[in-house]
């Protein structure tokens, strides 16, 4: 075991100066090199921002499919010459009563695989929606209730659909605020998980993302009939104004929007820019309309509701609605990045500020640096010459675990600086297992060479099985933990290894070096 | 020398003893547990977790208290953290949509107090993600426990497993009873620290079991009682050694990591001394259970052959 091939050390000490090399990048300011640019990044924990889980609640938009879906469905079964009774929608299911004759007629059209309302995935061999029948009893012995509801693959490519819009509308929104690298992944088929480092002050981000920004022009309706209208608060207000449910345009037809001072009307106002489309139709709109109050409408508040003056035809506008310069720029941005297919819930949120932060970073530090010392010096105390190479061995391994999480450019939480301290105390488990194992080899054997030989032999199972025991754990809670105890988990577990490495590789040549040059003299441990 | 012990400690002597006073205190544990439950942080419970520092140093905890109290926020707990005028908040209610929720909060509280408030930590679980999260913690354990217990299988016999294992448990049920009952808060780092004494706690019993099969297989006139005292007091030395420089970092970690660290690093303290006691008082008398002899191994060489 106290024997090292020219290469074997070779390979060895190039592992060292390597990860040495990477570990020492961080102390190092220096961005214009990429290969030093990797660097261990800190955790929001260390550096202060935030954290945020959103929900997509796809709900609102799945009825708001079958709602077209039942437009169409109503469509397609004239052309067929269907006879249906009682089509509605109810709970995210289309129901309608069908002669049972026609049930096998429904049937062909339903799966047909060209047919224009359930699509037909290759990929999943499935369709689109399901539907099942049900028999309506003895008081409609003739007729079968139809249920219609998405499959569950249909479900999962809707939910899919919506959850990609909103992580690009997400995206836009976050981008525009102009936070230094925020990070947005989607989490499983209904979440967006958003980390803002450095910010401190989460509420604007909230603000806007709380907010699904969908946009309308709707008349103020002097008829007071439900179908037809609605009645709609003002934002901010407990005023209530009738408008027309039918939309004269919606913010999709947007294609820009600024905050501007209005100097006539000493105003802050929105102002924006249509495409061709949207100028026509508001254009037509505004003409037809003149005297006529023109309600802007977003996520059903009322914004403001202006009089048209004069027929807006050029597809430029503006909004006026008791804006700050502040509430302005936030609402350009929303129009400026589109809707989101569906509302968003916050529901979990973690900010730290960037002062605690740092006192974090002070006080993982200083633990850091006193256990390292209580801890050499507890080795140096009990194994003197040999706890100078155990000593050597954990300084080496603090740099090398330090290398490797700039390699893996690996996220330091405050857990995982305990994760560091933590391995500072085990690390010296292999060394102490070796050198008990050699003091009693020491007993019996009377060449130092072959006591530290079967020392190293000897104490490998141990040392190998206690610290894959440690590993799994640290696996497992890798794998389930969450965020700051992810990076506990990273830490624990890559410093296993170095560990590893070092008492059997880099501790066992030292030794080795000692007891080849004491050979002959009484080692006492 | 600190630990200079006498190499032949009879500890089967004690093994029925502090047997029957673990069986006592597991029992004492699950009862403490089932009657006064476990104090669920924000992370699985959710809630809103706020730590605040105020301005004045005449602030005092009532007045924290009662100013949350006027704002309807139900359930509130306020207590000290860390530094002088460090407090730590946590309130029943989420509302994490409302973006305003956070600053009428810092107003109100900022107005009742006459001087400004500064929130250097929010967090805001909400009772979907709280549950996932349980659910996960609980699950890592387990899922720890198991992998333990098979992964000793495959390299020792059933007998060692079995041994192991209720020692893991033991640990776990005690530290986690001692939680409860000093309503010490429950957060994900502290099952982060439960799964890293099941690590630890492992790691010490492996040493010694390595050990004992390593002397069944020269002694083979030995009983098991002696062999595990032998055993036992051949890796003594290492198995204090090693808890001390663990202690070391831990204690240093507890006193001068600061406030967020402390339940961690208490866990992780409570967790390595009853892991090294139960390495040695729980996990190795099992063996003497299950009167394990050299036969054990010998079967477990010529399986492998």
């Amino acid at each position: 075991m106290l024997y090292f091939s020219k290469l074997k050390l070779v390979t060895i000490y190039f592992i060292i100066v390597f990860l040495s090399l990477f570990s020492f990048v961080n102390f190092i300011e220096n961005e214009d090199n990429i290969l030093l640019s990797k660097k261990v990044n800190l955790g929001l924990d260390l550096q202060g921002g935030s954290y945020l889980l959103l929900e997509v609640d796809s709900q609102p938009a799945i009825k708001q499919k079958l709602q077209n879906k039942l437009l169409n469905l109503r469509k397609a079964l004239k052309n067929e010459k269907i006879k249906y009774k009682n089509l509605r929608l109810q709970n995210e299911t289309i129901n309608f009563q069908l002669s049972e004759n026609d049930i096998q007629r429904f049937d062909d059209f339903f799966l047909n695989k060209e047919n224009s309302i359930n699509a037909y995935y290759n990929r999943y061999r499935s369709y689109e929606m399901d539907y099942f029948t049900t028999d309506l009893g003895a008081s409609f012995p003739t007729k079968d209730l139809v249920t219609i509801t998405y499959s569950k693959f249909g479900l999962i490519e809707l939910k899919n659909s919506i959850l990609d819009d909103s992580l690009e509308i997400v995206r836009r929104r976050v981008d525009e605020v102009g936070t230094k690298e925020p990070t947005i992944l989607r989490r499983g088929n209904d979440r967006i998980l958003i980390e803002l480092p450095g910010l401190d002050d989460p509420n604007r981000i909230k603000n806007l993302l709380g907010k699904t920004a969908n946009l309308t022009f709707r008349l103020i309706s002097e008829e007071e009939d439900d179908f037809g209208s609605e009645l709609l608060f003002f934002e901010d207000d407990t005023t209530q104004l009738r408008v027309s449910k039918r939309v004269v345009m919606s913010g999709d037809n947007l294609t820009n929007a600024r905050p501007r001072f209005d100097n006539l009307n000493n105003e802050t106002v929105v102002s924006f820019t249509l495409d061709r489309v949207g100028a026509k139709k508001f254009g037509r709109v505004t003409t037809k309309n003149i005297g006529k109050k023109l309600a802007i409408i977003m996520d059903n508040k009322i914004i403001s509701a202006p009089v048209i003056r004069d027929a807006i035809l050029g597809g430029n506008g503006q909004i006026s609605g008791n804006f700050t310069f502040q509430s302005a720029t936030d609402f350009a941005l929303l129009l400026r990045s589109g809707a989101l297919p569906a509302p968003l819930n916050i529901i979990e949120e973690r900010t730290v500020g960037p002062d605690l932060g740092e006192d974090s970073i002070k006080a993982g530090a200083i633990s850091l640096v006193i256990g390292f010392l209580l801890v050499i010096g507890y080795m140096l105390f009990k194994y003197k010459l040999l706890g100078i190479i155990a000593d050597l061995a954990l300084i080496v391994n603090l740099i090398l675990l330090l290398g490797i999480l700039t390699i893996l450019e690996a996220t330091l939480t405050l857990p995982g600086i305990a994760g560091i301290i933590l391995t500072v105390g085990m690390a010296v488990d292999a060394n102490v297992l070796i050198f008990e194992r050699i003091k009693e080899e020491m007993k019996t054997e009377k060449s130092n060479i072959h006591a530290f030989d079967m020392g190293y032999k000897k104490a490998q199972s141990a040392i190998l099985d206690a610290n894959i025991t440690t590993l799994i754990s640290a696996i497992i809670l890798f794998f389930l933990g969450s965020g700051p105890v992810k990076g506990f988990a990273v830490t624990l577990g890559i410093g296993i290894c170095t560990t590893l490495f070092c008492a059997y590789f880099f501790a066992r040549h030292l030794s080795s070096i000692y007891v080849m040059k004491n050979k002959d003299k009484q080692i006492i441990i | 020398m600190i630990f200079k012990v006498s190499k032949d400690i009879k500890f089967s002597y004690f093994y029925k003893k502090l047997n029957i006073l673990s069986s006592i205190l597991i029992i004492f544990s699950i009862l403490v547990l089932l009657f006064k439950g476990l104090n669920l942080g924000v992370d699985f419970k959710g809630g809103t977790l706020i730590e605040l520092r105020t301005e004045s140093s005449i602030t005092t905890i009532a007045e924290i208290r009662q100013s949350f109290l006027q704002m309807n926020l139900g359930d509130v707990a306020v207590k000290k953290f860390g530094k002088e005028n460090d407090y730590l908040v946590k309130i029943e209610i989420t509302k994490s949509n409302d973006e305003n929720f956070i600053k009428s909060i810092n107003d109100k509280l900022s107005a009742d107090l006459g001087s400004a408030v500064d929130f250097r930590r929010v967090e805001n679980v909400g009772p979907k993600v709280s549950k996932e999260l349980l659910r996960a913690g609980l699950l890592a354990i387990s899922l720890s426990l198991a992998a333990m217990l098979f992964y000793i299988w495959i390299r020792f016999e059933w007998q060692f497993s079995l041994g192991a294992v209720i020692a893991l448990i033991h640990d776990v049920i005690i530290t986690v009873g001692i939680f409860s009952f000093l309503a010490y808060e429950v957060n994900l780092s502290i099952v982060a620290a439960v799964l890293t004494i099941v690590g630890y706690s492992m790691n010490d019993t492996v040493v010694i079991f390595d050990r004992i099969r390593e002397n069944l297989k020269k002694y083979s006139k030995m009983s098991i009682t002696e062999i595990s005292d032998l055993s036992t007091n051949q890796t003594l030395s290492r198995t204090l050694i090693t808890s001390v420089t663990t202690l070391l970092a831990l204690f240093s970690i507890y006193i001068f990591g600061g406030a967020i660290l402390k339940g961690f690093s208490f866990a992780m303290i409570l967790g390595v001394i009853i892991g090294t006691y139960s390495s040695i008082f729980i996990a190795t008398p099992v063996l003497n259970y299950t009167k394990v002899n050299q036969k054990t191994i010998l079967k477990e060489n010529t399986e492998n052959n």
